[in-house]
């Protein structure tokens, strides 16, 4: 039979929720002892958003290259100034030359994905590493999460989406001028009406499958069965959020590639395949 | 076919320990737990360890493997490389009793906490009425087993001890979730949610429903859903002004 050493009653103070007591917690040095490359996803959504960040700030301050009749990169859509190329969207207003068309309706797309509850997720653990991943400690000594200024911003994030489905009708509409040609004849279609399609489609996608879009279908109710319709929206919605995460990937690739599009078009690097 | 696995204990209780290391044999279709066991009982007889059903769904026997939570009856030897050593600590958030069993009271202390079930009248025939598509998604919460790995793996207090006054961790956060949505309750907890639970605290970066030996969509299904109730509460002037005008139900 063992003998059971004696090595302290084992005793602790319970805890009462209230931190005051101190945290006798297991000694355990490690900053985490998972053996697996936890350090991959992190890298890899750094790697990917620096890559778009880099390549759409470039590209919204070109103030160049983002029409090729008959299609609008997306980044300067809606385009809103006098100082716009392409017939897309009415113009409002004639703003100083040396500012991008695209730097005054960027702030909506940005919006949207900065308080979208999936990137909120990718970007907390990829940047801020508040955590860099399950179990692996973070660097900060303070944590106070989305409680105060300016993370309790995050909580405007249904009004980008109300505004992110306006750009989404805009998006559509261009999509739709792209079945004509160079001459602006209806009835025509190219490799670039395909691309605008995709693009529209995507971000249709993304923003429906939003966390705020199934709360405001029928989320925020506590009867379904009073509310049928409602009820079905919800479940249609639930099902695309399953997807939010890949839609958000997806749609943000969709967006850079039709901006890349255009503007091989727009300097002449390639041109389009027309199908009819 | 049997093999000897090299494990990492980790031994000691509040005041100190450090991770011991045992050679153990391990049969084909065994978990950890089994190996721990064995392990208490061949060579270290006063290892504490909390177990129980050994089958996932009293919640006993949480505890880090390779640094990751999980219920070891649930985590299978054949995860493991044979030549792998697997290293097991206590979970990390709770004050440690002794050896690989945690004090988890924090967790019954919020519990208590949190407003009870509080149904509307019963009907005139004395019964309460609800369908059942009403409460599928508030059921869905009803599987957790309280393993409290959601606890444990919740940064917002796993790396700030002081945060515990604050926060309640996302197990209570979907408690409260369910109440919320719950057709029969009449207490509004959206103010209590964000005040005196911390829903604020939770940046939703998932590692919650990551290990969920239940698999539920902690922070999908609950506590993104109970955000945006607070939201319809506290930040959104549409729909304050909707539940002013009567457009809006007010809980």
């Amino acid at each position: 039979m063992t003998t059971t050493a004696p090595r302290g009653t084992g005793a602790v103070t319970p805890g009462n929720g209230n931190g005051g007591h101190p945290p006798r917690r297991a000694t355990i040095a490690a900053r985490t002892l998972r053996t697996d490359r936890w350090w991959l996803q992190p890298l890899l959504t750094v790697v990917a958003l620096v890559a778009f960040i880099v390549y759409s700030t470039v590209r919204a301050f070109q103030n160049a290259y983002y029409f090729s009749e008959p299609y609008i990169s997306p980044f300067y859509s809606p385009c809103i100034t006098t100082a716009c190329e392409g017939d897309t969207f009415p113009e409002w207003f004639t703003g100083p030359a040396w500012i991008s068309p695209a730097i005054y309706i960027l702030v909506v797309p940005l919006g949207f994905r900065l308080t979208c509850y999936y990137y909120r997720k990718a970007y907390y653990r990829s940047f801020w590493l508040s955590p860099p991943a399950c179990a692996v400690a973070e660097p900060h000594r303070r944590y106070t999460g989305e409680t105060r200024f300016p993370l309790i911003a995050q909580n405007v994030h249904r009004y980008f989406f109300y505004l992110g489905l306006l750009f989404n009708v805009v998006l559509t509409y261009d999509a739709v001028l792209a079945f004509r040609d160079e001459t602006g004849a209806w009835g025509h279609m190219g490799l670039g009406t395909l691309v605008l399609l995709a693009n529209a489609a995507l971000l249709w996608l993304y923003s429906l499958s939003c966390h705020s879009c199934r709360h405001i279908v029928g989320g925020r109710l506590n009867s379904f069965s009073r509310h049928p319709l409602r009820y079905r929206f919800w479940t249609v919605v639930s099902r695309l959020n399953t997807r939010h995460m890949q839609f958000a990937w997806i749609s943000l690739a969709g967006v850079a590639f039709a901006d890349l599009y255009v503007l091989l078009l727009a300097t002449g690097t390639i041109s389009d395949l027309r199908f009819f | 076919m049997s093999y000897d696995a090299t494990f990492r204990v980790w031994r000691g209780d509040a005041a100190g320990g450090d991770l011991q290391t045992f050679t153990v044999p391990v049969n084909e279709g065994e978990v950890v737990l089994d190996v721990v066991h064995r392990l208490q009982a061949t060579q270290a007889g006063d290892l504490a360890v909390r177990w129980n059903c050994k089958a996932g769904k009293c919640g006993s026997c949480s505890a880090e493997v390779n640094g990751r939570p999980r219920l070891m009856c649930m985590t299978r030897m054949s995860t493991f490389g044979e030549d792998e050593t697997v290293t097991i600590t206590p979970l990390r958030t709770f004050p440690v009793v002794r050896d690989l069993v945690t004090d988890v009271s924090f967790n019954y202390d919020k519990a208590a906490q949190i407003p009870p079930f509080t149904p509307r009248a019963r009907d005139a025939d004395g019964n309460h009425r609800m369908q059942q598509v009403d409460v599928e998604r508030p059921q869905e919460f009803r599987k957790c087993i309280e393993c409290w790995l959601c606890q444990d793996t919740c940064h917002v207090i796993r790396d700030h001890e002081d945060n515990k006054r604050a926060f309640a961790g996302p197990r209570f956060l979907i408690r409260l979730a369910e109440l919320d949505m719950h057709p029969l309750d009449v207490v509004d907890r959206k103010h209590a949610a964000q005040d005196e639970f911390g829903l604020g605290y939770c940046n939703i970066t998932k590692c919650c429903s990551e290990v969920c030996p239940e698999g539920i969509h902690l922070t999908d299904n609950g506590i993104i859903p109970l955000k945006e109730r607070v939201v319809d509460r506290r930040y959104d002037p549409l729909t304050w002004l909707g539940s002013k005008i009567g457009r809006r139900p007010r809980r």
